[in-house]
C-alpha cells in the first residue's frame, strides 16, 4: 500500500504508488465534456471516476463542511466529494480527489484549500487532493500533466463543446424525441473508445471525427418551427452543471426553447489569453507571452476545425471564433478584467445577441464577486448597445428555490415570446430535406 | 367570459371579465397556503353565479400558482407580464408601475424601452417585510399607516431583509423612540429598497402607478414614494387586481369550467418534496423524551411564606422581557415572561410595583439587568448591576450543569453560543445579522398560518415526513416554504421542517460545528425557542447528543442576572423603592447629535426630573462632552491623516478621486503623483447617508458589498462638484508586500470602475478614466501610465511621470511610517495604562465612519485601545497559511493574526462587510490562526446599517472573557 508522503509545507502528496493503487474522484461540471475527459485520464493510467452523486445529501455535506458564505459551486463540489467518500463506494484509504485550480484573483483558487479543510473536519485527512492547474501551483509526482495528456484533454473538451452545441440545435426540433441525446451517447462512446486506443486527438482525426459528428446530427429528422432562442452564460460551474443550476437546460427545453451555451474551449482560451494581456497592460516577461501565443495558435486551430465542421451543414449555427467574441467586448469592458469569467462573460453575452440569441440567462452563484462586475454590472451597457436584448440574471445557492428562479425565467420567456411573435420571424434555419429516421437507443440520464 | 386568477404568496385574487372587458366580479382573499382549495372555491362560486357559462377562458398567474396550473393543465402567465398587459389596456399613458406584493417588489417601465424588474431572492422591502415590522411593533399594518401620518422624524432603517431591519428597529423601540417615527421610517426603508434594488439607474418619472396590496392599503407608503420620487403617483381603481386582470385578458383558450373544477378537485397533492426523517417515530418515544427533560427543574418557593432577602434579575431582550425574583438558594419566587411591547421600562416597572404591593415583607437586596435594553432599564430603575448577556447566561447555566462546556441560546431574535473552557467563556458565537430572527421567524410563520408559536411547533412533533428546508437565512425560508406548500407538504411537516431549520441554522451558520465533539459533552440549551420540544428534539437529533434544557430555558438571562446580583451584591440595593417607582415619569425626545460627522440620532429619555439617559450614540461625547482626537484610536488618526491631503492648484486643472475602496490607502500615492504632475487633486467628500443615497439609483447588483455601493455616491458627488476628469482605474494587482503567494485585489476592488463606467449616467463633458493600471511593476508603470495619461492629457511626458512616481512612492511610504508610528504610540500608551489592545482588522476602506459605523469609537468607549492590522502586519515575516494567500489586503490579516499570538494584551476583532465573498475564506483562516494559540476570535459583520447594540454585546463579552482568566489566575 502506498505510503502517505508530505511535502515541505505539510501537504499530502499524490505519489506514483498512489497512481497505481488509488481511485481518483473527479467532480462533474459539464456532463458531456467530463465523461470524455474521464476516459482521457483512464487511458493515461489514472483510475479516474466521474462523480454523479446528487440529491440533498450533497448540499447537506457542503453546508456542513464548507463555510456557508462561500460560493455555491465550492459548496456543491466539496459536498459531492465528501458525500462520495462517505457513501462507502470508495475506500477512503485508496482514494484521491482531483480539483481544478486557476490561480486567478477569484475565490475559486481557494476551493482546493477549502476542500482540504473540509476533509480534515470530516475525518478524511488521509485523502490526497490533486490540483489540476497549468499555473504550476501545486505539484505531485504521481500526477503529471504531460503534453499528450493535455492535448487529449483539450480534444475532449472540444468534442464536448461540439456535441453540446449540436444537440442543443437539434433537440428542440427533432421529430422523434430523444434522437439527439441518443446521438450524443453514441458519439461519447465512440470517442471514449478512440481515446482508450490513444487516438482521436490528432489534428486530422479531430477534423475527421467532427465532420462525421456533424453529418450524423444533420441526419436526425427535424421539424423547424420558430422557437424562442435562449443563451446561457455565467459562472462556469453553474452555467454547465445540472447540479448547480437545477437543470436549467432541461427547464428551457420543456419551455420549448432553443438553447445556446457557449463552449468550455472559450474559457480555456480566455485563461491563456489573459497571460498575453497581462504583459501588454503591465509589462513582464515577453517569453511568457510568446508561450501563451503558441498555445493560443494551437487552440485556434482546433477551434477552426470545429467551426469548419459545423459550417459544412448550413442548417447548423457555428459558434463565433474566440477572437471575434473578444472583439465584441471592446467598448463594453476592459480585456484586463480577468477574475472569474471576467470579460469573457460579457463578451459571450454580446456574442449570443450577435448570433440571434437576444434572450439571455446570466447564471451566477449568489454573491459571486466577479459577476457583480461582468454579469449584473454590464447588463445596462449591453441594453444600451443592444436595445432588443432581454437578459435576466439568476442567482443560485442552496436556499434559492427553483420556483423563484423559474418565475424569473418565465418572465424573461414571456417577453421573449412576445418579441418572437412581433417579429413573425423567418424560420431559424432553412429546413433541409429530411433524412431517414435513424434508430438509436434512448440515453439514460442520471441526475 | 374570461377569468383571471392571481395567486400570490399570501393572497389570491380573482376577476371575471365579460366580452367587452369590463369587470363582472372580483375577489381578494388570504389563502393560508390552501391554494388548490381556495381556487376551487372561487371557481365554484363563479359557476354558481353564472350557471349558464360552461365554456370560459381562464389563466392563472402568480408564482404560487405556477405548480398548480401546470398540474391541472391551466394556462399560466408570468405575473409581471400580466400586469403589464393589464396596464396597457386599462391605463394607457402609464410610464412606470410600482407594484409591491406579499413577497415581491416589481417596477415596470412601460415607455421608452419596456423593461420589467423584479426583486431578487431577497424578500426585503415587500408586504411580508411590512407585516413582519408591524408584528414587531404590535400594530396592524393599518395602525402603522395611521401612526406614520403623525411622524416628525425619520430614522435610517435597513430594508434589505426583515432581519436587518429588525435589528435596527428593536433598539429604537427599546430606547424609546416614538412609534410614529419608526412607522414612517419603515415605509421609507421600503421605498429605498425598491428604488435601490430595482430602478438600477433608470429614472422613475412621468405617470407613475402604484399597484398591489401594500400600496393600495397604506396611504403613507404611497406618500413616502411620492416624496422620494418628487411626483404624485396614482393608485387606480382595482389596484389589487392588475395581475389577475392581465391573466384574464391573456386567457384565450376555451376551457370547460366544470371540467377544470373537477381537475382541480381531483388533483390533490403530489406529495413530492424533499423530506427528512421525522422527529419522533411514535408517541411513546416522545413521552420518554419529555420525561427525560422534565428533570432539569428549578425549585420554586412560595413568596407568601418565605422570609428573607430576595434578588431581582431582569433580561430585557429584543422582543420580550424576562424577570425573576429568587431566594439566596436560587429558588424562584416570582417570574415574568412577556413581550416588551416596545417599552421595556414600563413592563419592568409594572412587574415590580405588583411585587412591592403583594409582598411588602420581602426586601430586594440586589438587582441586575442584562440584554438589549440593559442600559435604559438600569438607568430608569437604578438597578445595581448591568451585566453583559453572555456572562448572565453562563452564570445561569453553571447552576444546572457545573461542568458545562457549551451553551446555546436561541432567543426571539438572536442565537448566542458560548464555548466554555477552564471555567471561563472562551469563545462566543453570535449570529450575524443575516441568519438571525430564528425564534421570531417561527412565530411570524405560525401567525401567518393562524397558529400560536407553541401550537405550531407542537404540530411538527409527530409529523411523518418533515420538509427539508435547508439552513440559510430565515428570510429566504419563506420561499422554501412556499415551494413546499406547492409540492403539497402538510402544515405538520412544514412545522417540523422549520424547527429543524432553526437548529441547522444555529449549528451550521452560527457555530459551524460539524460534529458533537466540537461542542463538548456537556451542553446546556436555552432561550425561549428551545421550550418548543420540536426544536429541542431537532437539536439532539442533529448533533446526536443528549443535552440539558432547564425548565426556565426562556428565563436563563434573567436567572443569571439574579444570581449575578446575588454574588456581587455589597451594601444595600440602589433599586427604586415602591414610592419612587410609582412616581417615575418617562419622557422621550429625539434629537440629532451634532458633535461629529456621524450625526447620530439620539433618543433622550428623561426619568423623573433629574435623570437623563441618552441612547443611539456611538461614542461617549454627547454624554460626557469630552473632546475627540485624544482617543487611542488609529482609525481616527488615519482619517485625519487622509483628510490632510488637500487640493493644490496646478497647471493641468482639476482631477477628481472618489474616496472609497482602494483609494483609502492609495490616496497618499495618487495625491502626490497627480499634484506633482500639476493637477489640482479633488477628493470626494467624506461618506454619509446623503452621499450614499445620491448614488444608490445606479447600483446594478444589490448584493455587492456596501463599500462598493458607496462608490456610486462618491463619483456622483465629484460630478456634482463640477470636476471634469475623474480618475478611477481598474487594478487587478495591488502593491506587492511580499507577504503571500500573490498580490491581487479582490474582484470588486479591482474592477468596480467598470461598474461605475457602465452604470452611472455621466454628463457628456465628464471623462471617467478607468484604464487598467499596475503599480506592482513600477518600471513598466511609468511607460504604460504615460501612454494612458497622454490619451486624456496630451503633453504629459515620460520624465514627468517618472518624477511623479517617485513623489507618489515617497508620500505612500511616509503615510505608512506615520500610521505605524502612531500605532506604536497607541500600543505603548495602552500598555502603560494596562488597557487591552484591540486590533480592529479589516480593509483599508473600513476606516470610513459610514462603513464602520463608529465601531472604533465604541471599542474605545469600552476602555480599550484600537490599532489596525497594518500597524503590525509589516513586522511579521511571510509564513505558510492554510489557504492560498493571494490578496494583498488579506495577507495583512493573516500576518496580524499571527503577530498577536505572543502579545498577551492584544486581541483581534475582524470587520467583515456583508456580502464579501473573500472573507468566507479569510475569516476561517484568521480564526484558525488565532485559535491555534488559544486566542479568542471575534468577527463583526457590517453593512449599510449595523446594529451597534449587538456589536457592543460582542465587544463587552470579549472584554469580559479577557478579564475572566486573570481573575481565575488571581485566586
Amino acid at each position: 500500500m502506498a505510503k502517505l508522503q508530505y511535502d515541505k509545507k505539510g501537504r499530502l502528496m499524490f505519489t506514483q504508488e498512489m497512481r497505481r493503487e488509488y481511485t481518483i474522484l473527479v467532480p462533474n461540471m459539464a456532463p458531456i465534456h467530463f465523461r470524455i475527459l474521464e476516459s482521457v485520464l483512464r487511458s493515461h493510467g489514472y483510475r479516474a471516476v466521474l462523480l454523479n452523486n446528487c440529491g440533498p445529501s450533497v448540499t447537506e455535506n457542503g453546508l456542513k463542511y464548507v463555510h456557508n458564505d462561500t460560493c455555491y459551486p465550492a459548496l456543491l463540489v466539496i459536498g459531492q466529494m465528501i458525500d462520495a467518500l462517505k457513501s462507502g463506494n470508495y475506500d477512503p484509504d485508496h482514494t484521491a480527489l482531483l480539483l481544478s485550480q486557476t490561480g486567478g484573483g477569484c475565490r475559486a483558487s481557494n476551493y482546493i484549500h477549502l476542500l482540504r479543510k473540509a476533509l480534515h473536519r470530516a475525518g478524511f485527512d488521509q485523502v490526497p487532493v490533486i490540483s489540476l492547474n497549468i499555473s504550476g501551483l501545486e505539484k505531485n509526482k504521481g500526477f503529471q500533466l504531460t503534453l499528450p495528456l493535455l492535448r487529449q484533454a483539450m480534444a475532449a473538451l472540444v468534442y464536448g463543446d461540439l456535441l453540446m452545441l449540436l444537440s442543443n440545435q437539434v433537440k428542440p426540433y427533432e421529430t422523434e424525441k430523444g434522437q439527439a441525446m441518443a446521438m450524443v451517447e453514441t458519439w461519447s462512446q465512440r470517442l471514449v473508445q478512440q481515446f482508450e486506443k490513444k487516438s482521436g486527438y490528432g489534428k486530422k482525426e479531430i477534423a475527421q471525427n467532427m465532420g462525421e459528428i456533424v453529418r450524423d446530427f444533420a441526419r436526425i429528422p427535424v421539424q423547424m418551427t420558430p422557437k424562442v432562442k435562449v443563451g446561457v452564460v455565467g459562472e462556469i460551474y453553474v452555467k454547465y452543471s445540472k447540479l448547480g443550476n437545477n437543470d436549467l437546460e432541461g427547464l428551457l427545453y420543456r419551455e420549448d426553447c432553443e438553447v445556446m451555451i457557449p463552449g468550455v474551449l472559450n474559457f480555456v482560451m480566455y485563461c491563456i489569453e489573459n497571460n498575453i494581456t497581462d504583459v501588454e497592460l503591465y509589462g513582464g516577461s515577453p517569453i511568457k507571452a510568446m508561450v501563451a501565443k503558441k498555445i493560443m495558435d494551437y487552440l485556434c486551430s482546433i477551434e477552426k476545425a470545429m467551426i469548419d465542421a459545423v459550417s459544412q451543414e448550413p442548417r447548423f449555427q457555428a459558434p463565433s471564433p474566440f477572437y471575434h467574441t473578444k472583439e465584441l467586448s471592446r467598448g463594453l469592458i476592459g480585456s484586463g478584467c480577468k477574475m472569474g469569467e471576467g470579460w469573457l462573460l460579457t463578451a459571450e453575452m454580446a456574442e449570443l445577441i450577435d448570433a440571434g440569441f437576444q434572450n439571455i440567462i446570466c447564471t451566477q452563484p449568489f454573491g459571486c464577486l466577479p459577476n457583480h462586475i461582468v454579469g449584473k454590472g454590464m447588463i445596462r451597457k449591453l441594453k444600451e448597445i443592444y436595445p432588443d436584448s432581454n437578459i435576466v440574471p439568476i442567482d443560485y445557492d442552496p436556499s434559492a428555490t427553483s420556483v423563484n428562479q423559474e418565475n424569473r425565467i418565465k418572465l424573461m420567456l414571456a417577453i421573449a415570446r412576445e418579441n418572437l411573435e412581433k417579429k413573425t420571424a423567418p424560420l431559424a434555419y432553412p429546413q433541409k430535406k429530411q433524412a431517414p429516421v435513424s434508430h438509436a437507443a434512448s440515453s439514460s440520464a442520471t441526475c | 367570459m374570461q377569468i383571471g386568477i392571481d395567486i400570490g404568496s399570501t393572497t389570491i385574487k380573482c376577476v371575471v371579465l365579460d366580452q367587452s372587458g369590463s369587470i363582472l366580479l372580483s375577489r381578494y382573499e388570504r389563502h393560508y397556503s390552501q391554494i388548490t382549495q381556495k381556487t376551487t372555491e372561487m371557481l365554484q362560486a363563479i359557476r354558481e353565479k353564472y350557471p349558464e357559462e360552461q365554456n370560459i377562458s381562464l389563466a392563472i398567474t402568480g408564482s404560487a400558482g405556477m405548480g398548480m396550473a401546470q398540474g391541472c393543465g391551466i394556462p399560466f402567465v408570468q405575473e409581471v407580464y400580466a400586469t403589464r398587459l393589464a396596464a396597457n389596456t386599462y391605463l394607457p399613458g402609464t410610464d412606470v408601475i410600482i407594484e409591491l406584493g406579499g413577497e415581491d417588489a416589481k417596477i415596470l417601465f412601460l415607455t421608452g424601452g419596456t423593461e420589467v424588474r423584479m426583486n431578487g431572492t431577497c424578500a426585503g422591502g415587500t408586504g411580508a417585510f411590512i407585516d413582519q415590522m408591524a408584528t414587531l411593533m404590535k400594530l396592524t399594518p393599518d395602525e402603522m399607516n395611521e401612526l406614520a401620518a403623525q411622524a416628525t422624524e425619520t430614522y435610517t432603517i435597513a430594508s434589505r431583509c426583515g432581519v436587518f431591519a429588525k435589528t435596527d428597529i428593536q433598539p429604537l423601540l427599546n430606547q424609546g423612540a416614538r412609534k410614529a417615527d419608526i412607522a414612517k421610517s419603515i415605509f421609507f426603508a421600503v421605498v429605498n429598497q425598491t428604488i435601490a434594488g430595482l430602478a438600477q439607474g433608470r429614472p422613475i418619472k412621468g405617470n407613475v402607478v402604484y399597484l398591489g396590496g401594500p400600496l393600495t392599503f397604506l396611504s403613507q407608503l404611497r406618500a413616502a414614494f411620492d416624496e422620494t420620487l418628487h411626483l404624485t403617483g396614482i393608485c387606480p381603481e382595482n389596484s389589487l387586481y392588475y395581475a389577475a386582470l392581465g391573466s384574464a385578458l391573456s386567457a384565450r383558450e376555451e376551457l370547460n369550467l366544470p371540467e377544470i373544477i373537477h381537475r382541480l378537485e381531483s388533483s390533490g397533492v403530489t406529495g413530492h418534496y424533499d423530506s427528512i426523517p421525522p422527529l419522533f417515530q411514535s408517541q411513546e418515544e416522545y413521552e420518554a423524551f419529555r420525561l427525560r427533560h422534565e428533570k432539569a427543574q428549578v425549585p420554586t418557593c412560595d413568596p407568601e411564606t418565605y422570609q428573607g432577602p430576595v434578588y431581582l434579575g431582569v433580561d430585557s431582550g429584543s422582543t420580550t422581557i424576562k424577570a425573576l425574583v429568587i431566594t439566596p438558594d436560587g429558588a424562584i419566587l416570582r417570574s415574568l415572561y412577556q413581550p416588551n411591547n416596545g417599552n421595556p421600562v414600563q413592563v419592568v416597572r409594572e412587574f415590580l410595583l405588583e411585587f412591592y404591593k403583594d409582598f411588602p415583607h420581602l426586601p430586594i437586596a440586589g438587582s441586575a439587568v442584562t440584554g438589549y435594553g440593559e442600559e435604559i432599564v438600569q438607568n430608569a430603575l437604578l438597578m445595581d448591576h448591568g451585566v453583559v448577556e453572555t456572562m448572565a447566561h453562563f452564570t445561569a447555566a453553571k447552576r444546572f450543569l457545573p461542568e458545562v462546556e457549551f451553551i446555546i441560546d436561541i432567543g426571539g431574535q438572536d442565537i448566542k453560543c458560548f464555548k466554555i473552557r477552564g471555567g471561563a467563556i472562551d469563545n462566543i458565537f453570535l449570529n450575524e445579522a443575516c441568519s438571525s430572527g430564528c425564534g421570531s421567524f417561527l412565530q411570524t410563520f405560525a401567525n401567518a398560518l393562524g397558529y400560536s408559536v407553541a401550537d405550531f411547533a407542537k404540530l411538527g412533533l409527530l409529523a411523518d415526513a418533515p420538509v427539508d428546508l435547508g439552513s440559510r437565512c430565515t428570510v429566504f425560508m419563506n420561499s422554501s416554504v412556499k415551494q413546499a406548500q406547492k409540492d403539497g407538504a402538510s402544515v405538520e411537516n412544514i412545522s417540523a421542517g422549520l424547527s429543524i431549520s432553526v437548529v441547522k441554522n444555529a449549528l451550521y451558520k452560527v457555530i459551524r460545528a460539524s460534529s458533537p465533539q466540537e461542542l463538548g459533552e456537556h451542553i446546556v440549551v436555552q432561550g425561549g425557542t428551545f421550550l418548543n420540544d420540536a426544536v429541542l428534539r431537532a437539536f439532539e437529533q442533529e448533533m446526536g447528543v443528549q443535552v440539558v434544557r432547564p425548565s426556565v430555558a426562556g428565563l436563563m438571562g434573567a436567572y443569571g442576572a439574579a444570581l449575578y446580583a446575588m454574588e456581587r451584591q455589597k451594601g444595600s440595593s440602589t433599586l427604586l423603592g415602591p414610592e419612587e417607582l410609582q412616581n417615575l415619569t418617562h419622557k422621550v425626545q429625539a434629537v440629532e447629535c451634532g458633535l461629529c460627522q456621524n450625526h447620530c440620532k439620539l433618543t433622550v429619555n428623561q426619568f423623573g426630573s433629574d435623570r437623563r439617559f441618552i441612547s443611539g450614540n456611538r461614542c461617549e461625547r454627547p454624554v460626557t462632552h469630552r473632546a475627540a482626537g485624544d482617543l487611542p484610536d488609529i482609525y481616527e488618526h488615519k482619517l485625519q491623516l487622509l483628510r490632510s491631503y488637500q487640493p493644490i492648484r496646478g497647471k493641468r486643472g482639476q482631477l477628481g478621486l472618489p474616496m472609497g475602496l482602494n483609494f483609502y490607502e492609495l490616496l497618499p500615492f495618487w495625491h502626490a503623483f497627480f499634484t506633482k504632475l500639476g493637477f489640482e487633486v479633488i477628493t470626494s467628500p467624506p461618506s454619509n447617508r446623503a452621499l450614499y443615497l445620491r448614488g444608490q439609483g445606479s447600483i446594478p447588483s444589490d448584493t455587492v458589498c456596501f463599500p462598493a455601493k458607496l462608490m456610486h455616491g462618491h463619483v456622483q458627488s465629484l460630478i456634482d462638484q463640477g470636476v471634469k476628469h475623474i480618475f478611477y482605474p481598474c487594478m487587478t494587482y495591488n502593491l506587492n508586500e511580499h507577504k503571500g503567494d500573490n498580490h491581487y485585489n479582490c474582484p470588486v476592488v479591482a474592477y468596480y470602475p467598470e461598474v461605475i463606467g457602465g452604470n452611472m449616467p455621466l454628463p457628456s463633458d465628464v471623462v471617467l478614466i478607468t484604464d487598467y493600471i499596475g503599480l506592482h511593476r513600477p518600471k513598466d508603470f511609468t511607460h504604460k501610465m504615460t501612454a494612458i495619461l497622454q490619451k486624456y492629457f496630451p503633453g504629459i511626458t515620460l520624465k514627468e511621470v517618472q518624477e511623479a512616481l517617485k513623489a507618489g512612492q515617497k508620500e505612500y511610504d511616509s503615510y505608512f511610517t506615520q500610521v505605524r508610528a502612531r500605532g506604536d504610540a497607541i500600543i505603548q500608551e495602552a500598555r502603560k495604562e494596562h488597557k487591552p489592545i484591540i486590533v480592529l482588522a479589516g480593509r483599508p476602506y473600513h476606516v470610513d465612519p459610514e462603513i464602520n459605523h463608529g465601531i472604533d469609537k465604541l471599542i474605545c468607549s469600552c476602555g480599550a485601545a484600537v490599532i489596525s492590522e497594518d500597524c503590525i502586519s509589516q513586522e511579521e515575516p511571510p509564513f505558510q497559511t492554510g489557504v492560498l494567500n493571494q490578496w494583498t489586503y488579506h495577507a495583512r490579516l493573516y500576518a496580524a493574526a499571527r503577530h498577536i499570538r505572543q502579545e498577551k494584551d492584544m486581541n483581534l476583532v475582524q470587520l467583515v462587510s456583508f456580502g464579501c465573498g473573500l472573507d468566507a475564506v479569510t475569516t476561517d483562516e484568521v480564526r484558525s490562526i488565532l485559535e491555534s494559540e488559544n486566542k479568542i476570535y471575534t468577527q463583526i459583520k457590517i453593512d449599510e446599517i449595523t446594529n451597534l447594540g449587538a456589536v457592543k454585546i460582542r465587544l463587552r463579552s470579549l472584554l469580559a472573557a479577557l478579564e475572566a482568566p486573570e481573575r481565575a489566575g488571581g485566586k
